[in-house]
């Protein structure tokens, strides 16, 4: 009964007794069990990687209306299998010319990028990596790190196409990267702390609300800015085959470029994990904090929820051009996003001793405001556009 | 564990051994037949023409420039948002204050242009 | 030897190399690389102090900003990423006695300083909460806040004189 309501701690003090019973230091087992357990994690972590291959790959037949893989096991679940065994078993290729210690460092690092943020995301009330009080920034450094390795991996294809794909792409990531960390401050302004364990529990303590109530627009802003930066469509410039052949993959073929396919799929899946931690309550639910695996398997359909979002605003709108995608970013999304910083903070100080009802209607009011807003600023610019046009004289027949 | 940072530590070495245990399996299995096609840079099929040095859009620097200085204000704003809850309310207005001003940096930069694709 | 004091030399016997390697290396790149792993050993320095926050900021302005500036640099205005002429000039025994010189009076210097060798001190309350109150509470660092701003403010107009001269 216990195990269930406090899993880790059980399993932790078993092999603990396990281990100092053979004679090991104290701090040896707890060094060697912290080991297992975050070797045991990512492998988990791999193997929804895996899973997730298959759920891409059945999603987007669905939306292009056709079935999908349903050959290899019940309902082609075990497809994603042979995909592994066949990138395993291909030849791995380092074209000349190219600097082999970034050209192989390049696939480790961004499928590193994404296990890094793993490590602080709460999967429940008891089970998660570790409580740092800086997770926020963390996030951000994680995903630095993600840039960081496109940018080696387009240089050392020694292929122009694969350099003007990482350009576009580093331009495209670290523009995008400024409204995201501004809605990461949303969060940060309404609870007073940047650890997610601390931003999930405020979202069901204390009369909280989840924080997709108390600001919305915090959401959408967000959720665009994530899109952009894990290079999804309406954002994938350095897929656009039709472009520049692939961007910076040209070159990577075998198990680089699996890593770079299962890094990129397992970013969209932590982002919707993100969402679901920072905007919807994380691992909250009926009966969640007696019962952590409850909470894991709430965070997980909440993560496939938010996962599900995304492919479906891949699979839906066309592909945006870069002159258009980076003016959206600098001359709309980043002025919008400070200013629903400030109208957040100052709205949230000064409601912040009133009843919960009042505090959650004023932040959605504002936001609401703040929207109405925009959308009459725009229909003004647009209409001044409209009207500055030459009139075309009609034709009389 | 107490200090957070070393199982953050351990979680890093770890993230980084699992890919490139990946990497080095492939290495292991996979067959080794190299020939000059194979190794050659990949042009749409075409043979390479010319010097593999693309002029280099002068324009990705200047949003690279931009982005590091909002980032770095995006940073200063952090401690501010964790000190809104215990501290007055014009605390939230030096911050507004600290916002508003990179605001007006950034209108400058899209008046002067620097934000246009070209 | 504690824990502590091994992963001290790990880290930094790792940004002493890197930052070797930074000046001897002939690839532009790959200098701009080893600038990133010492500025990473940076970061994992500040988090054997307990500064949670310096090292997280290291990791996301410096190698997350500025070493990709660097390299789009370096990019932007070399056609040829090596250095050809030769590493050293005629003059680097006396450089070298000089830099000697300094470090062994450096060394001599912050050993007669009174706190050499102390231990590291027990922190009073939360570290971020405490850089949180000064840096916005009006008896602290508000103005040096608010000209931080003006000083970025400063920066993004000379960045309009820079692109405007291309």
């Amino acid at each position: 009964m216990e195990f269930l309501t406090d899993p880790i701690k059980v399993i932790y003090d078993w092999l603990m007794s396990v281990l100092s019973g053979w004679g090991w230091a104290d701090w040896v087992s707890a060094l060697v069990i912290n080991l297992l357990a975050i070797v045991v994690f990512i492998l988990i972590v791999m193997v929804l990687d895996i899973i997730l291959v298959w759920v891409e790959r059945k999603v987007v037949a669905r939306f292009q209306d056709r079935l999908g893989p349903n050959r290899v096991g019940p309902f082609g679940l075990f497809q994603p299998f042979p995909d592994i065994i066949k990138l395993i078993l291909k030849e791995d290729i380092t074209p000349e010319g190219a600097d082999r210690v970034p050209f192989n460092l390049a696939p480790i690092l961004s499928l590193a990028s994404v296990l890094f943020l793993w490590a602080v995301v709460p999967l429940s009330s008891r089970i998660y990596g570790v409580d740092l009080n800086v997770a926020l920034l963390y996030l951000v450094a994680a995903g630095s790190i993600g840039t960081l390795s496109i940018i080696l991996a387009g240089w050392s294809s020694n292929n122009k196409y694969a350099l003007m794909g990482a350009y576009r792409m580093v331009s495209n990531m670290i523009s995008y990267e400024i409204p995201m960390v501004i809605a990461l401050l949303i969060p940060t302004v309404i609870v007073g702390s940047m650890s997610l364990k601390a931003i999930t529990e405020a979202q069901f303590t204390n009369g909280g609300v989840w924080f997709v109530l108390i600001s919305p627009l915090g959401a959408l802003i967000f959720l665009i800015a994530a899109i952009a930066e894990l290079g999804r469509s309406p954002f994938d410039l350095h897929e656009g085959e039709s472009e520049i052949v692939s961007g910076y993959h040209i070159e990577y073929s075998g198990m680089k470029f699996g890593l770079f396919y299962a890094g990129e799929l397992l970013h969209a899946f932590t982002f919707g994990g993100f969402i679901a931690v920072l905007f919807f309550g994380g691992w909250h639910g009926p009966w969640a904090e007696q019962y952590p695996l409850l909470g894991v398997f709430y965070f997980v359909i909440k993560a496939m929820i938010g996962y599900w979002v995304i492919m479906w605003v891949k699979y839906t709108v066309p592909r945006i051009r870069i002159d258009h995608m980076l003016a959206f970013n600098w001359k709309f999304l980043t002025p919008l996003a400070f200013v629903l910083l400030m109208v957040t903070a100052l709205t949230h100080r000064i409601l912040l001793d009133a009843p919960t009802w009042l505090y959650v209607a004023g932040m959605f009011l504002s936001n609401v405001v703040l929207v109405w807003l925009t959308v009459e600023l725009m229909r003004a610019q647009a209409r001044r556009k409209r009207q500055s046009l030459p009139v075309i004289a009609a034709v009389e027949h | 564990m107490e200090n957070p940072w070393v199982y953050l530590g351990l979680f890093l070495i770890v993230g980084l051994i699992i890919p490139i245990a990946a990497i080095v399996m492939a290495a292991i299995l996979g067959p080794k037949k190299p020939n000059p096609i194979k190794l050659s840079t990949y042009e749409c099929g075409m043979e390479t023409v010319g010097d593999n040095w693309v002029q280099f859009k002068s324009q990705y620097y200047v949003f690279a420039l931009a982005f590091l200085i909002f980032d770095v204000e995006t940073v200063f704003l952090f401690p501010w948002a964790l000190s809104l809850n215990a501290m007055p309310l014009f605390v939230t207005v030096e911050g507004i204050i600290f916002i508003l001003i990179l605001l007006a940096g950034l209108s400058y930069i899209w008046q002067k242009g620097m934000l246009d694709w070209v | 030897m504690t824990a502590e004091q091994i992963i001290f030399f790990l880290t930094a016997a790792l940004i002493l190399v890197s930052a070797l390697m930074v000046v001897t290396t002939r690839n532009l790149v790959h200098a701009a690389l080893w600038l990133i792993a010492t500025l990473f050993g940076g970061a994992v320095l500040f988090a054997t102090l307990d500064a949670a926050f310096l090292a997280v900021v290291q990791v996301v302005v410096y190698i997350g900003a500025i070493a990709i500036m660097f390299i789009f640099v370096v990019m932007l205005t070399r056609r040829d990423l090596l250095a050809k002429a030769s590493q050293t000039n005629a003059g680097w025994p006396w450089a070298a006695l000089v830099a000697i010189g300094t470090l062994a009076g450096l060394v001599f210097l912050s050993g007669q300083m009174p706190n050499a060798g102390a231990q590291k001190a027990a922190l009073v309350g939360d570290p971020l909460v405490a850089l949180s109150t000064a840096l916005v509470s009006p008896d602290a660092y508000v103005l040096a806040f608010e000209v931080a701003s003006i000083m970025l403010l400063a920066a993004l107009v000379g960045a309009v004189y820079i692109a405007n001269r291309k």
